[in-house]
């Protein structure tokens, strides 16, 4: 198991968010964790991430508990995530963006008087550059991140995730706003990303997107797992019909 | 050369020093009013060394940046807590309580400023300050100029990213606080007297400008502002009384024309 999630729980003031969430995640699987609005998705992300940390319950990434391990150093083990509303710096170039993922794959704190400005032949200027090259973006490597397009900035985002070398992906709604071309490149991409070995959770409304690239399901509904299946079943199941529908019950 | 230019010079060098001061923390994202205060600190630090224990200027001036890296390094913990304008304000007061204290300390002369004999020629603040523009330079040329603007940027995400935010800012804050004191320590060297009123706000305030018309967007912006800030009132001599009215028109045309700064950046990178 690449993820371990066991008995997870976290509250804001008196609303339970996540409660007691476990589910666990095969290497090399594309999970999706579905739900609809609210259902506590990306806190699930944050809990995994230590933007907050959790309440109770623990956090397995490869054999290691990683619950209390401070964030910033759960992308050393390998853990990388992208967001829902696009967090690049804005006063870095793209090329500068996907470099600062760099530095989790170097030795440590040292690592920061790393030369990465000089000459044109700098090792890891020419990496960002060949990554970004490899997604087709390699037009906006100097430009500033701020002011792009949405869609380019999502790609970024992706790129930049990956310049980490992570074991685990987690992206946040990665096909939203996205047109069905820009939805269509992206599966693509996240195909090739499988294909190298990367697991991935995904976070995801688009359905359609969801079945094609994932294997399994995990459902969330007010921060507690209504159901976990094989994507295929995912339309028979009658607590996801009720979830996000509602119940015949009522409607009668 | 001439002792006008000289003169000219010599404030030039002082003031890029300071300025990189106010810029290291600055692209942390922190507005620091203080800078007046390491500036004192370094300035009679160095003065007290060479005076009172014979210290050769330079290895005095040496001695001011590891006394103001340790001083800001000890004021950047509580103060780097709080954020955005409280942060301004926090090192606005420490600025108050450092004339305050100095003003004081009458082992220094107190309120009737501070005779420093031993001098610093203007070769050697020259040196000084080249050796800190190379040294900026070649700082934002790793991994640390783009981290420590991801740090301002989006703290959060540079957390993520593997960054410590807490540790570059930090950082950020008392390799200023170090450049500071080094530019004290050469005014107090050069100019042989230094007077803690001097070392109020404003003086930070200045050197905050100095660096905000510059830019903070390029390694170069700092030197930029040091030179248009020392150079302009010079070149305006010739109206005589009228010359600072017209100084200060020409910095606000500037900032309007450019409130990001003189220099603009395409990448930390490129030249």
């Amino acid at each position: 198991m690449v993820l371990e999630v066991r008995n997870l729980s976290k509250s804001f003031g008196g609303l339970k968010v996540v409660d007691q969430l476990s589910f666990s995640v095969a290497r090399g699987e594309r999970l999706a964790l579905i739900g609809p609005n609210g259902a506590g998705k990306t806190t699930v992300f944050n809990l995994i991430t230590g933007v907050y940390p959790a309440d109770a319950g623990s956090i397995v990434l490869d054999g290691e508990d990683i619950t209390t391990l401070p964030s910033r150093f759960r992308i050393r083990r390998g853990l990388a995530r992208t967001f829902q509303n696009i967090r690049l710096m804005p006063h870095l170039t793209v090329l500068e963006n996907v470099m600062i993922a760099q530095y989790a794959r170097s030795p440590g704190m040292a690592a920061l008087l790393q030369p990465v400005g000089f000459g044109r032949a700098n090792r890891w200027r020419t990496e960002a550059r060949a990554a970004l090259a490899e997604a087709g973006l390699e037009s906006y490597a100097d430009q500033m991140a701020g002011g792009l397009p949405y869609g380019i900035q999502k790609r970024i985002e992706l790129v930049r995730a990956l310049a980490a070398a992570p074991r685990l992906l987690l992206l946040d709604e990665p096909a939203a706003g996205l047109n069905p071309a820009e939805t269509e490149a992206l599966h693509q991409a996240l195909q090739a990303i499988a294909a190298r070995g990367i697991t991935l959770v995904v976070v995801e409304h688009d359905m359609q997107f969801v079945g094609r690239l994932c294997q399994r399901v995990v459902v969330l509904n007010f921060g507690v797992k209504i159901a976990e299946c094989p994507v295929a079943e995912i339309h028979a199941d009658r607590r996801v019909r009720e979830a996000y529908l509602g119940t015949d019950e009522l409607a009668a | 050369m001439s002792g006008y230019l000289e003169s000219v010079l010599v404030l030039l060098a002082i003031n890029t020093v300071l300025a990189y001061g106010a810029f290291l923390p600055m692209v942390a994202g922190q507005l620091n009013l203080g800078v007046a205060a390491f500036v004192a600190i370094g300035a009679y630090s160095s003065g007290y060394l060479s005076q009172t224990y014979g210290l050769h200027p330079v290895l005095a001036a040496i001695a001011a940046i590891v006394i103001c890296s340790f001083a800001g390094w000890l004021v950047a913990f509580p103060i780097l807590r709080t954020r955005g304008i409280y942060l301004a304000l926090a090192t606005f007061a420490l600025n108050q309580v450092v004339q305050g204290t100095i003003l004081n300390l009458n082992v220094v002369g107190g309120a009737s400023g501070y005779p420093v004999p031993a001098h610093i020629g203007f070769p050697v603040v020259a040196t000084f300050a080249v050796i800190v523009v190379i040294a900026m330079v070649a700082l934002f040329h790793t991994r640390f100029g783009i981290s420590v603007t991801a740090v301002s940027d989006d703290e959060r995400v540079a957390d993520l990213m593997g960054l410590s935010v807490r540790g570059l800012q930090s950082a950020a804050f008392t390799a200023g606080a170090a450049l500071a004191g080094l530019g004290g320590a050469l005014y107090a060297h050069h100019f042989n007297y230094i007077e803690a009123q001097n070392y109020g706000v404003l003086f930070s305030i200045y050197v905050v400008l100095y660096v905000l018309l510059g830019g903070t967007q390029t390694v170069y912006g700092p030197l930029v502002g040091a030179a248009v800030f020392t150079l302009l009132p010079e070149l305006l001599r010739g109206s005589a009384a009228w010359r600072y009215v017209i100084f200060a028109c020409l910095i606000i045309a500037i900032m309007s024309l450019r409130p990001q700064g003189v220099l603009l950046r395409k990448s930390w990178f490129s030249r």
